[in-house]
């Protein structure tokens, strides 16, 4: 094989479609140990509530594979990189040969070790299409649900199952729901509005030890459940890669052109590191945006086409309830802050350019704050009197407007 | 691809294309049936910047960008470009998580009326008219359908 991927996520496909840009006819093989055509897999949360359905998941359509000439190995388990024979093997012996390899493992849940887990009879994690339809297939109206885990993951599989449980706990040992996406304040509006749906909250406190259908919190307290999913957080999948020497630190790690250490195998998605442009520090991105224009320059360059991938930005839209929050970059610097009941807007400035915001339920246009954010667009060049207000076009120069509205872009 | 311009010279913030765009995929038979349309109800794909009688105007619709970066970060592949290169949604697959809002350089796309998906232009082809209502009723020619 010309091209061998492994995974079949976000990267995984968006390296296919960087291969093909540059060449139409290598031979593609892609192994995933998910027996699935490739599905958008934040999606997870709306099939488990119904919202969507699973005939819609598919990030391709059905014949992506085949018209993009990939054979397809899926259900299938990669073992081992040989690096030295330019070869992986599977778990069920076979091997393939390739010229170019591309790691897209992805991420997988981190549950740490709890007392008594074991004894958990209906217990998940909600990574996977499989997780939720397992999930899916006991959620009933008289069990009670308890999510280890008020991040992204644990609090859209609330909204997943909100409603077809009799009720939803969330335990977190943060101070706030959605620690890693949102601030104090606007975390507690987040807060607020979960609560008066009727989702409770433990925050400040962790499961010390579990008993079959009953869990002992560090603060002493205890509660029952039916249900248990631990949300706990996620980590590169990255022990492929380390086993065959490949340089990893808390994700593989690559360069712009997503080249690892070691020639012709290139990583990319959740289970590498990216350069974050918004703060000039080598990490871990697990953001789907990020892992497509990662996996697509990773493919690019993989067929010998010329592709960087520098200005990652941290990115999260995230929706509960009709509620929507959406955040960029870092949260550092002079702060600018509207508010309302419902509304919450907070942008970042440092040394003179747009490093971060957060709008909650005043989303309209945020894009054009995110452009500033990974152009990196000097504030004197714009009038950002006008872009507090609200993000627009009038904004800009007569040149740069010119450039964006009277040119094919 | 024959896209859309503008030229804000032209615009005079009549912000009729905006009725004309939320006419034409409203599939009413006239746009004055529109005036029922409670205002948050009001979601053109289309917008003019700038209020009345502003020094200037000038209306914004999706770019249909050659290397779109919302088709890029959509979550559902609910975003796709077509063969000529029109940048189009299936809002059967759009969960309406605004991660295209939040990447959009344009503010092009956004949530419609319901909020339960994103909507965006897609020149008409999606509604009867079959070509951009907002073009062909500019009274200013300040918005055109050409290649570029």
């Amino acid at each position: 094989m010309d091209y061998v991927i492994i995974g079949n996520g976000t990267a995984a496909v968006a390296c296919i479609e960087g291969i093909r840009s540059e060449d139409a006819s290598g031979s593609i093989a892609l192994i995933s140990s998910e027996n699935r055509h490739c599905y958008g897999r934040p999606l997870i949360s709306y099939l488990l509530s119904g919202a969507i359905k699973a005939e819609n998941a598919d990030y391709r359509p059905r014949d992506f594979y085949q018209n993009n000439g990939v054979k397809t190995y899926l259900g299938k388990t990669v073992s081992r990189i040989a690096p030295n024979e330019k070869r992986v093997y599977l778990s069920d012996g076979a091997s393939l040969e390739y010229g170019k390899l591309l790691i897209a493992t992805g991420s997988r849940p981190f549950v740490p070790p709890m007392e008594g887990l074991e004894s958990v009879k209906d217990r998940f994690t909600f990574m996977t299409f499989d997780d939720m339809e397992k999930l899916s297939r006991v959620l009933s109206p008289e069990k009670s649900a308890l999510i280890i885990g008020a991040g992204l993951i644990g609090l859209k599989c609330a909204e997943g199952m909100y409603g077809s449980v009799k009720s939803i706990t969330v335990v977190d040992m943060a101070d706030r729901i959605l620690p890693s996406v949102l601030n104090s304040d606007c975390s507690a509006m987040m807060q607020a509005m979960l609560s008066a749906k009727g989702i409770n909250f433990i925050l400040n406190d962790s499961a010390a030890k579990f008993e079959k259908n009953s869990v002992t919190l560090k603060s002493g307290k205890k509660l029952t459940f039916d249900i248990l999913v631990t949300a706990v957080g996620v980590r590169p999948e990255t022990s492929l890669a380390a086993e065959a020497g490949i340089e990893v630190d808390r994700g593989i790690v690559v360069n712009a052109k997503s080249e690892t250490n070691i020639p012709d195998i290139y990583a990319a998605g959740d289970c590498s590191e990216g350069y974050d442009m918004s703060t000039g520090t080598k990490r871990v991105l697990a953001i789907l945006p990020n892992a497509y224009m990662q996996g697509k320059c990773a493919g690019v360059n993989m067929a010998g086409g010329v592709s960087s991938f520098m200005n990652a930005v941290p990115l999260n839209a995230v929706g509960f309830f009709g509620w929507h929050v959406l955040t960029a970059g870092c949260y550092e610097g002079e702060a600018f802050e509207e508010r309302t009941a419902t509304t919450y807007k907070k942008l970042f400035v440092k040394e003179g350019r747009l490093v971060g915001f957060i709008l909650l339920n005043d989303i309209q246009r945020a894009g054009i704050y995110t452009s500033l954010i990974r152009e990196k667009t000097p504030l004197s060049e714009v009038d950002f009197e006008l872009l507090k207000n609200a993000p627009q076009l009038l904004a800009f120069s007569k040149q740069a407007r010119a450039a964006k509205l009277t040119r094919k872009v | 691809m024959k896209r859309i311009y503008v030229n804000e010279s032209r615009c005079i913030g009549c912000r009729l294309c905006e009725w004309e765009c939320v006419f034409a995929n409203s599939g009413l038979d006239a746009m004055f049936k529109l005036k029922d349309l409670a205002a948050e109800n009001f979601a053109p794909r289309i917008r003019v910047e700038g209020g009345e009688k502003a020094e200037l105007n000038f209306a914004v619709n999706c770019r249909h960008c050659e290397k779109a970066i919302c088709v890029q970060s959509c979550i559902a592949g609910a975003l796709s470009k077509t063969g000529e290169g029109m940048v189009v949604i299936d809002d059967k697959k759009c969960v309406g998580c605004f991660t295209c809002v939040l990447v959009c350089p344009f503010g092009a796309i956004m949530p419609r009326a319901d909020g339960k998906a994103a909507q965006k232009c897609m020149l008409c082809t999606d509604n009867i008219k079959g070509e951009p209502n907002c073009v062909k009723y500019c009274p200013n020619g300040a918005i055109v359908f050409e290649e570029r």
